[in-house]
């Protein structure tokens, strides 16, 4: 059965996120940083930054909420049962700071089929993006993710 | 500033979740599948135990990348990994990367994340402003 990709270039309703200071301590506490900028105000504006700044990969907390519905979206059909996540990129422009409200918007790039190994069924790559901007505009970062899903 | 030279090392970063880590990220995150946080889910759908967040190991990717620039958030401008092996807690975490290239400014990072033999995170390319 070919794969449906009716949902390439399909896009999903803009998220908004305020970024806020304890949060960014909880994440970067998780992920064992201990840069003051990430806890200490002043010592984030000492370093250049307006306020407290976020880690970059503390981007998947606002990120992803965009992405959900492009997930579970029956026009894109992924199969839960058997999709991994294979890769992920992002890409920073301007930092994220405690008191940005950041807007996340989500588009399927592609899905496509490659040929299983050593005969096995095809794989079903979903490939999306999400593009986050800042109250100003400016880009805080862009992700590129991409699910498997085995025995398309 | 620090200084990165092609075919350099960076230095190194071993860290051991513990029993409780994924929870912890899943709180810190939003991600809260089972999967990472519930026993018997996990292994009702396969797997030997909970797993490590994939995105939980990139962050560990992305701490070690921004170390080797200097440990200034803004250096790191862009990560891409590969997600190829689960990551089990309670379990030692080598995080290990090699400069592949340096040029106008950027450096560009290979990294590896593995448990053991296990590679979680492979062909992980970090690119640092220095």
């Amino acid at each position: 059965m070919a794969i449906k990709t009716d949902a390439i270039g399909k896009e999903w309703p803009t998220t908004t996120y305020e970024v806020g200071k304890e949060k960014i301590r909880e994440y970067a506490t998780v992920v064992g940083l201990d840069n003051p900028v990430h806890f200490d105000r002043e010592a984030a504006k000492a370093a250049g930054y307006r306020d407290v700044v976020a880690p970059p990969m503390f981007c998947v907390v606002y990120s992803a909420p965009a992405l959900a519905p492009a997930m579970f979206d029956p026009e894109v059909g992924m199969n839960f049962a058997t999709m991994v996540h294979g890769g992920q990129q992002f890409e920073w422009g301007e930092p994220a700071c405690s008191g940005d409200e950041i807007s996340t918007t989500a588009k399927c790039l592609q899905i496509f089929e490659k040929e299983g190994r050593d005969g096995k069924p095809n794989n079903g790559f979903y490939v999306f993006e999400t593009v986050s901007l800042n109250q100003d505009g400016a880009e805080v970062v862009r992700g590129t993710w991409t699910n498997i899903v085995r025995g398309v | 500033m620090a200084e990165l030279n092609a075919g350099d090392p960076i230095a190194e970063l071993r860290v051991t979740p513990d029993k409780y880590t994924p929870h912890r990220y899943a709180g810190a995150s939003g991600d809260f599948n089972p999967i990472h946080i519930d026993p018997e889910f996990a292994k009702a759908v396969g797997l030997p135990n909970t797993i490590l967040h994939g995105l939980y190991m990139m962050g560990l990717v992305a701490r070690t990348a921004t170390e080797a620039a200097g440990g200034d958030p803004r250096s790191l401008k862009r990560l891409s990994v590969e997600f190829r092996g689960m990551g089990a807690p309670e379990t030692e975490i080598a995080v290990t990367g090699t400069v592949k290239a340096v040029e106008d400014g950027r450096a560009t990072i290979d990294v590896v994340a593995a448990q053991g033999d296990n590679e979680t995170i492979k062909n992980a390319e970090a690119e640092v402003e220095l």
